[in-house]
């Protein structure tokens, strides 16, 4: 189907595709099996300028906005989301500083981020402060020009690998949430240290990691926007964020629909290949309906934010939640196709299976996120009453 | 600085390769067109030593107007400018009627301080042109280089790949280097690269551009002709036989009885 791109964005989207084929595709598996950290991609793909895509111009960057995004992250997605959410990890880490960092943080972090030479994460998560966010015990005491921070952020996308990191903490615990700030931190700072390397089920090439703030005293003019914005921000930057990792669930429906298809023209059973069976045709054509309203979905809601709309959290949500949801299905469904072949290692759609469930857990659960449309309509509807 | 010439080729992709089997002439339409895969090594080692030593990457081709996409897509990696070499007149070209109009292009580039070319294209693998141009621009040339260093002499050493083992040769500037794909991994596009390449000016110089006789270029100036273009003669049935040693000496014997007829 075409989506009416323009040349730039169907440029942007060659290159990514190229990078995904050409780059990711052959290391994959590798990268899958011994959990091994794509830093050599990551330089590839800044040097191809793809770590400037949301970056204003003025800071080195392409200045395109959230379709530009997506188009990358679903062809990256297509490949690996190991890779891709390692990728992602950094846009989530660079949203804070884009959307209310300061002149001066902009441009002394942003150009980094665009080379390639500092990867970002982003860091609100600890053992006790998951889906209820509110919870988080890490603090940030004012010391005369200086804050401490102390605490532990948990199950943090790129910890120990990247350079920069955005902290939500506690600046005033008596206010909870709306007492929380949001800092920049860099991994060379004294008192910051990084757990082991989580085991996972899936996106094993990228690296998780804790990192504790052991009287981790920075510099007060790392504080991003004010005081008691922490959760604003936090909010905004996974607003920002959620379309993308809607289109990276995409993009690895659209890989798994890919080899499912390749597959069934191939195998044959009962004297014909099994395409030609209606079973396996209904079970691809769900497949595919799927993918196509995802991604209409998704092109959309990234259209509508590229046109700055004050509050566009509902929108985000409905697109990561039915894109996940569907990577889930689409990549099951393609085991299914696949058979016994599907369950072996050997074949890319075992991988792809269990890299779709984290889909559905991180960035907000898509339980989590029915919770904040539910919550919008609630509020739509008695507007409309009004 | 540096000013760097890298020479390049469009060529059929292999695999799309079919010949005519009335003329025996490499089937062109609907093949897909790609750069010479050896030249995107020397492109690439070209914007390696500009990334250095500072200066210009100029990418250059004799070719049909078509052959602009492979300086545009050369482009998309980020040399500075491309300059397509395309005559009626440049047709049927041999080795040595290209190098010669190559050369002619290098002279009316006021020349460089190195000129890279793949070792050799994959259509014609003669090996022939680069070494060729080096001889009509009376500079050194260096086949087959894997490694380049720059000695604090001003000379610059290369490592030539051979099949066992590799020669160090020391070499002065300006120099025709050859490259073998040993030398580097090609890079990706950039996409601000892309976005110039898309709009950026290609000149086209034709022999009188160039001023060069109609009978010293192309398929009125070459030495050689192409007789006959003929795929191999087909090998004969083989088969590979597996097993432990003993089975597979008795499943030879067999075939051996069969084949006498018994």
């Amino acid at each position: 189907m075409d989506y009416v791109l323009t040349e730039e964005q169907r440029l942007l989207q060659d290159l990514a595709r190229q990078v995904a084929e050409e780059r990711i595709k052959p290391v994959r598996a590798e990268l899958d099996e011994q959990e091994i950290f794509p830093a050599d991609l990551m330089q590839e793909m800044a040097q191809a300028d793809l770590f400037g895509i949301i970056i204003p111009e003025e800071y080195g960057g392409l200045g395109l906005g959230c379709l530009e995004s997506c188009l990358v992250l679903e062809a990256i997605g297509a490949a690996c989301v190991g890779v891709g959410t390692t990728y992602a990890a950094t846009f989530l880490g660079a949203y804070p500083l884009l959307l209310f960092g300061s002149e001066a943080q902009k441009s002394h972090y942003l150009p980094k981020l665009v080379r390639g030479e500092q990867l970002a994460a982003f860091a609100l998560t600890e053992s006790q402060a998951g889906s209820d966010a509110g919870a988080i015990q890490t603090t940030a005491v004012r010391d005369g020009d200086f804050y401490v921070l102390n605490g532990t952020k948990q199950w943090i996308t790129n910890a120990g690998e990247a350079g920069l990191y955005t902290i939500i903490a506690l600046t005033d615990r008596a206010k909870g949430p709306r007492g929380a700030s949001a800092f920049v931190v860099q991994a060379d700072d004294p008192g910051v240290s990084f757990g082991k390397k989580e085991q996972k089920m899936g996106i094993r090439a990228s690296a998780t990691r804790e990192i504790f703030f052991q009287n981790c005293r920075i510099p007060a003019d790392r504080l991003i926007g004010k005081e008691g914005m922490g959760f604003i921000i936090a909010l905004k930057t996974l607003d920002y964020a959620r379309p993308g990792i809607g289109a990276l669930a995409l993009g690895l429906a659209q890989g798994a629909l890919d080899e499912a298809v390749i597959f069934a023209r191939q195998r044959q059973q009962f004297g014909h290949a099994i395409i030609a069976f209606q079973a396996v045709q209904h079970i691809l054509a769900d497949m595919a309906i799927q993918i196509e309203a995802a991604r209409a979905l998704i092109y959309s809601v990234a259209r509508f934010i590229d046109q700055n709309p004050k509050d566009f959290a509902k929108e985000a949500a409905v697109a990561k939640v039915f894109a996940t949801d569907v990577a889930m299905r689409v990549t099951t469904d393609a085991v299914q196709i696949l058979g016994g072949h599907g369950y072996m290692r050997e074949y890319p759609v075992e991988k792809m299976m269990r890299d779709a469930k984290i889909f559905q857990i991180f960035e907000g659960t898509n339980q989590i996120l029915r919770n904040i449309i539910g919550q919008a309509l609630n509020k739509e509807y008695a507007k409309k009453r009004s | 600085m540096m000013k760097i010439i890298v020479c390049l080729k469009q060529v059929p992709e292999s695999q799309s390769v079919r010949l005519d089997p009335v003329t025996h002439n490499l089937q062109r339409e609907g093949v897909k067109s790609i750069i010479n895969p050896f030249d995107l090594y020397a492109l690439e080692e070209g914007l390696r030593v500009r990334e250095e030593h500072g200066g210009e990457v100029i990418v250059l081709s004799m070719g049909p107007p078509q052959a602009a996409s492979a300086l545009r897509e050369a482009l998309t990696y980020g040399a500075d400018r491309a300059i397509l070499l395309s005559d009626r007149a440049f047709a049927g070209a041999d080795t040595w009627a290209t190098a010669y109009t190559l050369a002619a292009a290098v002279r009316r580039l006021d020349g460089a301080d190195l000129i890279f070319c793949g070792k050799q294209a994959i259509d014609g693998d003669t090996a022939q042109v680069g070494p060729e141009l080096a001889a009509f621009l009376d500079i050194p040339h260096v086949a087959w280089a894997r490694k380049l260093i720059f000695a604090d002499t001003g000379l610059l050493q290369v490592e030539r790949l051979l099949d066992h083992g590799y020669d160090l040769v020391e070499v002065q500037l300006p120099a025709l280097i050859t490259v073998v794909k040993e030398i580097n991994t090609p890079r990706l596009p950039s996409f601000k690269a892309k976005l110039r390449a898309k709009s950026a000016q290609i000149p086209v110089w034709t022999a009188a551009d160039l001023g060069l006789a109609a009978e010293r270029v192309g398929f009125e100036g070459s030495f050689t002709r192409v007789v006959k273009v003929f795929p191999p003669p087909a090998r004969g049935q083989r088969e590979l036989l597996d097993g432990t040693p003993e089975e597979m000496a008795a499943a030879l014997w067999a075939r051996l009885r069969q084949w006498r007829g018994q």
